[in-house]
């Protein structure tokens, strides 16, 4: 059996500040596989985009990696200094940002930019950098004259576009994506995801996308993981997690959602906030707000288990140790 | 409930609905001094609200909505056709009084729970000028009060300590409760909900959806919600109008506009909206396009660079709200009335 | 009935000013550039009002006696030389900083001086800030035409070369002393701050709560008051701040330059001044210069420290992230 393409063991991110650290990211296991599409979603300060840039290593003070590994292409991403962590970005992995318009310098053709990004890492001459750059704009639909536009002078679902395709000017083994589909209207944001994942299946790399909005991903990634104050609560096949999500606030996040056909019920949300991390509870972290709480859940902190395939972080389930899935 | 200005009340006259807009049209002018240019934002809107009704306006950025909500709420100024609050025309009001009277009755609720709230006063400040604005007959112990009161009523409880909190204090969903305790300090007919949940947590917008409900069953509220989420829309609304490039395209009852669309951007709006709980997949070819940023516009659909059902009319002549169903309009030359319904007449 | 959000789980914070001004004391005392800057201008503001407990002299009398001065000149002309009876240097305890060409006590005249120097400094900033504050955020709020007419008056006086127009005014006005440099002063310092507050309002204006306040009907006037102001505090006094900084320096050169200095007000920049037409540098007292630099320096210190502690406790993302002790880098 191949090895996993990604392997996040432990690892925890916290945001140091004068008065009390907070721990954002709170022991974070995964594996990803070649090729799949792995989708991490949560509301807002759940972790999920701190978690995406400690795997990129893209954090900033005063967020920082305080324990665990992240293994990449057998190495330990964590321990890799700046000039390393070069070799490998962009062609190895790249990240697509939430708004194009902020990732993209508003003074650069887009052919420009391009080029930038591949003079960075690597020794293409001219020719090949002008071929490449055409040919990525056309995997997404883009013609090619576009190269001497300006980010402005494209349409929002294009310049998304465009960040993709800069993305996979090297064909990296692993594309991150944050959010990048919040800026676009619902039809454009299906039309992405649709390039998305057509993309991902011709070219074959894998994918680790964080949404706050789990329909949005429901027919497209392979598997989700399913964070809340800065723990992962659940992961499964998004299958599994659909037809019978195990932890209460995947189900309780699932019913959130209004259908538009079949019959109408009654919606009950989530009432409450998520916890201060500052001070999280001493018990499970969503036991303030969990439907079927019990006693144990004030005082017992549950650790992640497995179900089946999927892996859960609640009580409700016998502890049997989760082997790394 | 809501107090009654007899002087002016045609309602119980006429069959007058509680507003009614006549080509209600918005036009910005763009460009520096010597430039005509002009952004198109609503054009041509007849829009009708019942009592006790919500009704969604549903669109995408650029449909007009938006523009739509701060006409009604007379940020704007139309540029040309009317807004009839039982049976008076708004813009033509000029006291002062005349247009506290106005507001009233039609306050609104914003989008973003970060910034609607002024951040250097407790969250009691905006439902305290409300009061202190519109309802003079209470005094300083009445108002108090009212404002604990009205905590109660959209659940920021327990009011007398939320009462004191400062914005910061609360997360998005309590700050969008004190948007709407505000907006029924006044004792309103119609709360115009500009997006009130966009900005909010999937797992919070049951809550203040389930609100919206609230208050027009026990309160007898109407509202007009605004979104861009025809799902959520469904869930509040007794009927939907549906908005594209400044032209409202269809509209009807919720129900009926959703299991049978009429108009060729209501389709592809819903066909685009992912269900998680089927397993249905979306299958589209390249670019599936965008909507235009209407400027000068020519006659003609605003969708049929669009649309797969496009004939050569929809180039030459923009298409009106005609009727399809009982109830049910949509701005459509090539869609078919169901059978039995006249082509023409209102 | 409707789903309730439980009440958030953080420590209570109920606020009143009283509390709120604990917290901005505590604030500044953990910040060492803010409690020397506070220090430095708590020792300025002591001096300028009780200048009597620092020294007991006189600024305008001399303070040398008739009998010593009659010996320097005897001495003088006994050794052949032109009497050169005045700028006595320091002596202690006479005249610590020497005497000035009048024989007038230097330390007593800086003394003195400091309460006309600080407190003109303090009213032109005010003036300044004022005049920015109605300039720039009417301009934010009203926008269209008024803003263009107030931003082309603001532009107009932000290009116009300060200094070139001080003067001249100065010339104009020679005779009106302090009071001229304060008016001068302040119509050529205002359109900085204006152009600042008129940024700051214009991004406050598209904040939602102040739509709301004017969809529930309040009045125009009521809006910028009430709901704008107190949103630029920190501004406002940020800008007080730096204009202070300004108008210590520049208040003290054109006076060096020979404007503002009539009659009998004594400010530091008077004392720079006449130092210099009685060329103390060259052939006497040097203190008699040389201190109210190093004081103009102390004040406009104390100000600019100010300055800088004020942005860092009203903008968290500028103070520097001290760890905390015991605590292992990573």
């Amino acid at each position: 059996m191949a090895s996993p393409l990604l392997e996040v063991r432990g690892l925890c991110v916290d945001y140091v500040t004068e008065t009390v650290d907070v721990r954002a990211v709170d022991n974070a296991d995964l594996t990803l596989e070649r090729g799949e599409f792995l989708a991490i979603v949560g509301e807002s300060g759940c972790g999920k985009s701190t978690l995406l840039f400690a795997i990129s290593r893209l954090l900033s003070v005063p967020a920082e990696i305080s324990a665990g590994s992240v293994m990449f292409h057998g190495e330990n991403l964590v321990a890799l200094g700046e000039d390393q962590l070069r070799a490998l970005r962009w062609r190895d992995y790249s990240v697509v940002m939430q708004s194009a318009m902020n990732a993209l310098n508003p003074t650069l053709s887009i052919a420009a930019q391009f080029r930038d990004a591949m003079r960075a890492h690597s020794s293409m001459s001219d020719a090949e950098i002008r071929a490449r750059s055409a040919e990525v704009l056309r995997l997404v639909g883009i013609d090619e004259v576009h190269l001497a536009s300006f980010p402005h002078q494209l349409s929002g679902g294009m310049r998304q576009r465009a960040m993709i395709a800069m993305a996979l000017l090297f064909t990296p083994d692993l594309v991150i994506m944050d959010e990048p589909t919040s800026a676009l209207d619902v039809v454009g944001q299906r039309s992405l995801m649709t390039q998305i994942k057509d993309l991902q299946e011709r070219l074959g790399f894998a994918v680790i996308f964080v949404t706050h909005d789990m329909s949005l991903v429901s027919h497209y990634s392979d598997r989700l993981v399913v964070m809340y104050a800065g723990q992962l609560v659940e992961v499964a096949t998004t299958e599994s997690l659909f037809a019978d999500p195990l932890h209460p606030y995947s189900k309780g996040l699932l019913d959130a959602f209004p259908s538009i056909r079949g019959p109408r019920r009654v919606l009950t949300g989530i009432p409450g906030s998520p916890p201060d991390l500052a001070h999280p509870p001493a018990g499970c972290r969503f036991a303030p707000r969990c439907p079927v709480v019990m006693e144990a859940c004030t005082t017992e902190r549950p650790e992640l288990v497995a179900v089946g395939a999927s892996q859960v972080r609640c009580l409700l389930y016998p502890a049997v140790p989760a082997a790394a899935v | 409930m809501a107090a009654t200005d007899d002087r002016t009340d045609t309602l119980a006259m006429a069959d007058e609905p509680l507003l009614r807009t006549v080509e209600l049209t918005k036009h910005f002018h763009l460009g520096g001094l010597f430039s005509k240019q002009a952004l198109h934002a609503v054009d041509g809107a007849n829009i009708v609200i019942r009592e006790k009704e919500i009704l969604a306006l549903v669109g995408e950025s650029g449909s007009g909505k938006s523009t739509v909500a701060r006409l009604l709420a007379m940020v704007y100024r139309p540029t040309s056709g009317q807004i009839l609050f039982r049976g008076r025309s708004v813009h033509e009001l000029r006291s002062r009084k005349d247009l506290l009277w106005y507001r009233r009755q039609v306050p609104m609720v914003f989008q973003d729970p970060y910034s609607s709230i002024n951040p250097v006063f407790r969250v009691s400040h905006p439902v305290l000028r409300n009061l202190q604005l519109h309802r003079p007959e209470l005094d300083k112990a009445g108002r108090n009060a009212e404002v604990e009161r009205l905590f109660e009523l959209v659940g920021l409880t327990p009011a007398r300590e939320m009462l004191d909190k400062f914005p910061y204090e609360m997360s998005g969903g309590q700050r969008q409760r004190v948007g709407f305790a505000a907006a029924l300090a006044v004792e309103p007919r119609l709360i115009l909900a500009d997006e009130p949940v966009s900005m909010l947590d999937v797992s919070i917008r049951a809550g203040i959806l389930n609100l919206m409900i609230d208050l027009r069953d026990r309160l007898g509220v109407s509202m007009l919600y605004i979104t861009h989420d025809i799902a959520s829309a469904r869930y509040v609304a007794d009927r939907i109008m549906v908005m594209y490039a400044g032209h409202v395209v269809e509209t009807g009852p919720a129900e009926a506009v959703l299991a049978n669309p009429k108009h060729f951007y209501t389709q592809l709006l819903l066909a685009a909206v992912p269900d998680p709980r089927e397993r249905t997949s979306f299958t589209t070819s390249a670019s599936i396009g965008e909507p235009p940023k209407v400027v000068d516009p020519t006659p003609g659909c605003r969708f049929r660079t669009r649309c797969q059902s496009a004939v050569e009319e929809c180039s030459r002549v923009t298409p009106v709200l005609r009727p399809m169903a009982p109830g049910h309009a949509a701005a459509c030359h090539v869609a078919t009335p169901d059978a039995g319904v006249q082509a023409s007449g209102a | 009935m409707s789903a309730i959000d439980a009440p958030v789980t953080r420590p209570p914070t109920s606020t009143s000013s009283r509390v709120a001004l604990s917290r901005v004391s505590k604030a500044i005392l953990r910040n060492r550039k803010a409690t020397l800057g506070l220090v430095m201008f708590l020792v300025l503001l002591f001096v300028a009002f009780f200048p009597d407990v620092i020294t007991g002299k006189p600024w305008n009398e001399s303070v040398v006696s008739s009998d010593v001065v009659a010996q320097c000149q005897q001495d003088a002309v006994a050794a052949g030389k032109v009497p050169n009876c005045a700028q006595f240097g320091p002596s202690w305890p006479d005249f610590p900083l020497g005497t000035t060409q009048l024989n007038y006590d230097v330390l007593s005249q800086l003394v003195h001086a400091t309460r006309v120097t600080l407190f003109s400094t303090v009213l032109i900033s005010l003036l300044v800030t004022v005049i920015s504050v109605l300039i720039g955020v009417t301009a934010a709020y009203a926008g269209g035409k008024t803003d263009s007419g107030l931003s082309l008056l603001t532009d107009v006086f932000l290009v116009i070369p300060a200094l070139p127009l001080l003067i001249v005014l100065s010339t104009y006005l020679a005779s009106g002393g302090i009071a001229a440099v304060v008016f001068v002063m302040t119509i050529t310092s205002w359109a900085f701050g204006a152009r600042q507050l008129r940024a700051q309002g214009l991004s406050i204006r598209s904040k939602e709560f102040l739509e709301a306040a004017r969809v529930r009907g309040e009045r125009r006037w009521y809006v910028v008051l009430v709901e704008i102001l107190p949103n630029m505090l920190s501004l406002i006094v940020a800008a007080f701040l730096g204009t202070s900084v300004y108008v210590v320096a520049t208040m003290a050169g054109l006076q060096f330059l020979g404007f503002g200095n009539v009659g009998d007000t004594l400010t530091w920049g008077t004392m720079i001044y006449q130092s210099q037409q009685a060329m103390s540098l060259e052939s006497g007292n040097l203190w008699w210069l040389l201190s109210p630099i190093i004081a103009v320096a102390f004040m406009g210190t104390s100000f600019a420290l100010l300055n800088y502690a004020f942005d860092e406790i009203a903008n968290p993302a500028l103070r520097k992230n001290r760890r905390r002790r015991g605590k292992p880098a990573a």
